[in-house]
């Protein structure tokens, strides 16, 4: 025993014996849970269509004809029929799917970005700093969001880059909240007090040691609302508040096709499955992952 | 100059209090007296144990010491470095000293390894990382974890005398020369706290350590500390060599702390409590001497004023703060049988 540790003094470390790490357990439990592994690939097939709509799309997305409106799904040459100026489905949907997720993605990104840093932040340093930013994000909170979504949208005008700043807005306040309690609560472990017993600074404490202990919630959180922000996006376009009519969206597509709803249901029905099932994998998978990281 | 550094640890009217929120509105805030008029002076290499029932404000005097929490008033001089708040002035003083806490599992970042964690103080002190390494893993062989086995682990892995272990190589890793110890073996399986105070009694001596050892367990402080240190109510009852005291206890109170002492002798078994209830609360001690509540030989001077530390009577070895140090004499008989000297545990 002894022979294997005195030379290492001296020279050259030996091989460590790694664990694996608490991410990797996460992972290799998240891939047991059939459920999340099935929205994984539903969701990775959706994103897949979307990023490689312009090559695989069999037609265009804008150029319809009017001796083709509403075909019904399965007819030839448009697998899933065509829309009410004569468009077909499945480009529009793959095409649509790449509006429709930059506008439900992009601002929980940005968001989580900005709501986790603020919220770090206020539950780290806590007292006058917490105060402020607690009650600037409870003003945003009084107001219902999806209200000041469309409130914000409609005051900015229509538009995907309008949209995109409405929903950051409104998706920010919450997510400083959950940072901030998961926060504060980190905050109070004795090895936090052990690092500053170190030396080491806030900016250094935040960095190595509160971040890795409050992303697992707080990723968990973003997820689920992954599936919140992408029906306000397509809720925003069904009103006319998001994407403008050339453009493909699932949202505004809903809207386009609502009269159509009686002759061709299955075909003005589309949109909507893929927003529900885009919607409920998102929140699935935030179940998984939240599970996942329950075994310590 | 050659004064300032003859103590490692020079305390002088150490103030801690806490402002407790009013329990209605408008009410006068409260204020918890934690800490009040603490000093003490240690020589390098020098043990102190600090003991005295929850709440007394043993911790506190430890997180004041690392600057953990700010002082109200008084001077901490530490390794010749005077504690002050500012940043530069903290990440000096925690170079010299260093802490290890009680729960081994709260003190240690789950997210991290051994490694890393022993890594962390230095690297944050502008120590390469490789050479860190090679501390970390020397530190974690010396505490006795091989270092191969230990090092690429998590927290959760290991054992709680093992967690400990690698607390205490993280205090160590900054190379200090006070290390405080905040009842950091009392939550420990008896065979193991025995292993760890063996282990911090060679580690003292091999890097010239002085340590401080905050415990409520009066057998554990007996065998590991020169000197004791007994506080009731955030003040300093009772102060002076370990053996002086445990052998001619002065304050009352230390005779009722020593005379509750589990013993394994069957015919010094303690039956009657030898004190009873609980402190008063330190929100508004009681005037005077804050023992006089419990006290069996509580008089009218001790409501009056608060007795000073002074040379106990008996034997002039060390000091107690009591009034009726002078008023009884003759009644300073021994409370603790002889056998409970320094070294029975080993």
């Amino acid at each position: 025993m002894n022979t294997t540790t005195a030379p290492l003094a001296a020279t050259a470390l030996p091989a460590i014996e790694a664990s694996p790490s608490y991410w990797a357990g996460v992972r290799q439990r998240l891939l047991q849970d059939r459920v999340a592994v099935v929205c994984m690939v539903i969701l990775a097939l959706i994103v897949l269509g979307a990023l490689l709509a312009p090559w695989i799309a069999p037609h265009d997305p804008a150029v319809g004809s009017v001796l083709k409106r509403l075909k019904p799904v399965g007819t030839p040459g448009h697998p899933l029929g065509t829309d009410e100026l004569g468009r077909d489905m499945l480009t529009r949907l793959l095409f649509g799917g790449r509006t429709s997720l930059l506008m439900g993605i992009a601002p929980v990104a940005t968001a989580l970005l900005i709501g986790g840093t603020l919220g770090m932040v206020a539950g780290f340093l806590g007292g006058r700093v917490n105060a402020v930013i607690m009650r600037s994000v409870d003003v945003v909170f009084a107001f219902p969001s999806v209200l000041l979504a469309v409130a914000i949208a409609g005051a900015l005008g229509a538009g995907i880059g309008n949209t995109l700043l409405a929903l950051t807005i409104v998706l920010i306040p919450p997510l400083v909240r959950v940072t901030e309690s998961a926060t504060t609560q980190v905050r109070a472990i004795e090895f936090i007090d052990a690092a500053r017993a170190s030396g080491a600074g806030n900016a250094v404490i935040m960095r190595a040691h509160v971040l890795s202990n409050v992303i697992g919630p707080v990723l968990v959180y973003a997820t689920s609302l992954l599936s919140v922000s992408i029906i306000m996006a397509a809720g925003l376009s069904f009103i006319g508040l998001g994407a403008k009519p050339p453009t493909a969206e699932w949202g505004l597509m809903l809207n386009t096709l609502r009269n159509a709803l009686y002759s061709q249901p299955l075909v003005a029905a589309l949109p909507g499955v893929l927003i529900f099932a885009v919607s409920l994998c998102f929140n699935l998978l935030a179940d998984g992952l939240r599970n996942a990281m329950e075994v310590q | 100059m050659a004064h300032a550094n003859d103590y490692m640890v020079d305390v002088a009217g150490l103030r801690k209090q806490f402002q407790v929120r009013p329990e209605r509105w408008g009410a006068k805030p409260r204020v918890v007296h934690a800490v009040s008029e603490i000093s003490f002076k240690l020589r390098p290499g020098v043990t102190m144990g600090i003991v005295g029932e929850s709440g007394c404000g043993k911790s506190t005097v430890a997180r004041l010491l690392m600057g953990l929490v700010e002082a109200d008033g008084g001077d901490v001089r530490l390794a010749g470095q005077r504690l002050g708040y500012e940043p530069a002035q903290l990440k000096a003083v925690r170079r010299k000293v260093q802490m290890v806490f009680q729960d081994s599992f709260a003190s240690l970042n789950p997210r991290m390894t051994v490694e890393a964690s022993l890594m962390f103080g230095p690297v944050v002190h502008g120590v390469p990382r490789a050479e860190a390494r090679r501390n970390a893993h020397e530190l974690l062989a010396r505490v006795g974890l091989e270092p191969a086995r230990f090092a690429g682990r998590y927290p959760h892995e290991v054992s709680g005398g093992q967690r400990q272990r690698v607390n205490i190589a993280r205090a160590l890793a900054l190379r200090p020369e006070v290390v405080i110890f905040d009842e950091a073996v009392s939550a420990l399986d008896k065979s193991v706290e025995i292993q760890v105070l063996n282990l911090l009694q060679d580690l003292k001596t091999e890097f010239g350590l002085t340590y401080l050892f905050i415990s409520h367990d009066l057998n554990v402080v007996q065998y590991i500390s020169d000197q004791v240190l007994v506080m009731y109510l955030g003040k300093i009852v009772e102060i002076g060599p370990v053996q002086a005291v445990y052998e001619h206890p002065a304050h009352p109170y230390t005779r009722a702390l020593l005379a509750s002492m589990p013993s394994m002798d069957p015919r010094h078994r303690t039956l009657v409590p030898p004190i009873v209830g609980d402190p008063p609360s330190p929100i508004d001690p009681p005037s005077g001497c804050r023992f006089r509540t419990r006290c069996p030989h509580a008089a009218t001077p001790c409501a009056e004023a608060e007795p000073m530390l002074v040379q106990t009577p008996v034997d002039g070895s060390h000091q107690a703060a009591c009034h009726m140090l002078n008023a009884a004499p003759g009644s300073w008989q021994p409370l603790v049988p002889a056998h409970t000297t320094p070294g029975a545990m080993a």
